[in-house]
């Protein structure tokens, strides 16, 4: 089985998926494929199945906040072709209004703990996900930390007088 | 004879405790005797989570030897400790563990924070670190440092040990240590 250009598998998407998929780049090595968010778990089973790719590795899944832009929230993944040695990243952007992904899980078991950190820390929600629970935060915490308008610091410290070293909220100069 | 011995060995006994001593007898308050039988057998229950945590195996090990001082028996058990050594940081979900050990230990116990995560949450100012471990239960002695040297973890047990000397059998009783717990939600 001869190893299948990236140029190929692009064609492949393009033409069973046709405008679901967005963008299409090359970042360093990595091809990256923006794609529709409805159609993420339909994309990666394809690239699944097919004989000629067989990307039946999850490398990873993660959630992205970037603030202030157009759509802020996005899902990254990461799929491998064992066979071919071959890598691929999706990314689906979404807004804060419609969080809802398809579950991973009934294709890649590695997928359940992965998106219950999405949901832990950015609010993600998997639709088919059998346990979506927070993973890593305590089960009481009634934000997601790792969304950009939520301070890193903790909010219990009582300790933290800058009265005397000069640090006033919000006047830090911001870099560049 | 005494001076042979005193030639060969370097051992020392414990210090008597102030009192009235005849021939044949030595009398002193009982919260002395107690304090000081207490004071030099105590069993630690290691809680390690981090890098402090091998300072303190350094602390029992041979150069710096805790055992000197009477504590080289750890419990793993908190139901027969009686000193609780919190070393390293403490996230927001170990807290509720770490107060779970504290809470199974029997009365008088005693609390020795040692670094600065276990003490203020240290650099980890952030929202899965518990800010010091005194946000959940009651500290005797804090050890300041990240990591202390083994020699301040050894200072932060004898001020505890000065602790337990010296308190009153009734303290435990007191409706001043009654409500220390109580602000902490603890029965």
């Amino acid at each position: 089985m001869s190893k299948p250009d990236i140029s190929l598998i692009a064609e492949a998407l393009k033409e069973k998926f046709g405008n679901a998929i967005v963008t299409q780049e090359q970042l360093y090595d990595f091809p990256v494929f923006t794609i529709d968010k409805n159609k993420i778990f339909e994309v990666i089973r394809f690239l699944y199945d097919e004989e000629k790719f067989q990307f039946r590795f999850l490398t990873t899944l993660c959630g992205i906040h970037l603030p202030e832009t157009e759509k802020p929230f996005a899902m990254m993944y990461q799929v491998h072709s064992l066979i071919h040695n071959i890598r691929i990243r999706f990314k689906a952007l979404t807004t804060v209004d419609d969080l809802q992904f398809d579950s991973l899980t009934p294709l890649f078991s590695g997928a359940n703990w992965m998106e219950r950190e999405a949901f832990d820390f950015y609010g993600f929600r998997f639709k088919g996900h059998p346990n979506l629970t927070r993973i890593l935060n305590v089960d009481d915490m009634d934000y997601f930390p790792m969304r950009k308008e939520y301070p890193v610091e903790d909010l219990t410290r009582y300790d933290k007088d800058d009265t005397m070293f000069g640090r006033k909220p919000g006047g830090y100069k911001k870099l560049n | 004879m005494k001076e042979i011995q005193n030639n060969l060995s370097d051992i020392k006994v414990a210090e008597t405790p102030p009192g009235f001593e005849g021939p044949g007898f030595f009398a002193t308050s009982l919260d002395r005797a107690v304090g000081l039988a207490r004071k030099n057998s105590i069993w630690p229950l290691p809680f390690a989570t981090s890098c402090c945590g091998i300072e303190f195996m350094a602390t029992m090990a041979s150069t710096y030897d805790l055992a000197r001082f009477g504590s080289e028996r750890l419990s793993f058990s908190p139901r027969q400790a009686d000193l609780l050594m919190v070393m390293g940081t403490i996230s927001k979900k170990m807290g509720t563990v770490l107060r779970h050990v504290y809470e199974q230990m029997a009365e008088p116990r005693w609390v020795l924070s040692v670094g600065a995560c276990a003490s203020s949450g240290g650099i980890f100012d952030s929202y899965p670190v518990l800010q010091g471990i005194d946000h959940i239960m009651p500290v005797d002695v804090y050890v300041p440092g990240c990591p202390p040297r083994p020699e301040q973890i050894i200072d932060g047990i004898l001020n505890i040990q000065k602790l337990i000397q010296n308190e009153s059998l009734r303290r435990r009783n007191s409706p001043e240590y009654k409500a220390l717990l109580a602000s902490y939600g603890i029965e």
